[in-house]
């Protein structure tokens, strides 16, 4: 289990990516975020956004168009 | 954050819903990736800062906008965009399709701008010129003029002109 999970759903660029900014904030260092999203655009922009910021991107995955990323908060 | 070092500027010329939005879009995403970010706004982007913002679109001069409708995708001649009431269509449209695509409004974006400390310079040149007051627009700004920009930009990574 992740320790936050940001539903971005239905929501298009860039609040996929100001969301889960937000709610990286409230993770503890070395936590992890569970995001859910629909916007295609979002798997490239969260490799980019981990790459600039050097959080890690443990995983991603697509199920039926349901976009599934884990972030490391290690920044 | 390993990206502190790099910091960002805009230029925010544009102040119509279309155009308010790249700079918003970069200006937060940058800021949620770890750099500063200085926003000027001068001549027709200063109305982005007013407190009330009333955005319209315009279909005129701009063969490229062309807005999904039953099925297919339709763009006014220019005759057409003079017609009065066509703008205020085109804009109610564009946010319908804004509220309905899941896009953030310029509103959303801006309050997150202030949220991430986004630096926003309100030109003193375009206020005194159209008669604007800094009464009219959000709290937190500053006033400043080219020098002011300059100074941001000889220390920023990346510029843009929007």
């Amino acid at each position: 289990m992740a320790d936050a999970t940001l539903d971005a759903k239905g929501l298009n660029c860039p609040l996929p990516i100001l969301k889960a900014r937000k709610a990286l904030k409230e993770v503890p260092d070395g936590g992890t975020l569970e995001i859910v999203a629909t916007d295609p655009g979002a798997v490239a922009d969260f490799q980019a956004f981990c790459r600039q910021t050097g959080n890690e991107l443990l995983e991603h995955s697509e199920d039926d168009g349901v976009y599934q990323f884990l972030i490391k908060k290690t920044a | 954050m390993s990206a502190e070092e790099k910091s960002m500027s805009i230029i925010v010329t544009k102040g119509s819903l279309d155009w308010a939005y790249p700079p918003f879009i970069l200006a937060t995403t940058a800021a949620a990736m770890g750099l500063p970010v200085t926003m000027f706004f001068t001549f027709y982007g200063l109305p982005l800062l007013f407190k009330k913002l009333d955005l319209q679109v315009t279909a005129a001069g701009n063969p490229a906008m062309k807005m999904p409708m039953a099925g297919m995708h339709m763009g006014l001649p220019n005759l057409v965009t003079a017609i009065p009431g066509v703008d205020a269509a085109c804009s109610v449209m564009m946010k319908n399709l804004i509220k309905k695509k899941g896009v953030a409004s310029i509103d959303e974006l801006r309050e997150m701008a202030v949220e991430a400390e986004v630096r926003m310079i309100a030109c003193q040149m375009t206020l005194d010129l159209f008669e604007y007051s800094k009464d009219d627009m959000i709290d937190g700004i500053e006033i400043g003029g080219a020098a002011t920009y300059i100074e941001c930009a000889t220390q920023a990574d990346i510029n843009l002109f929007i």
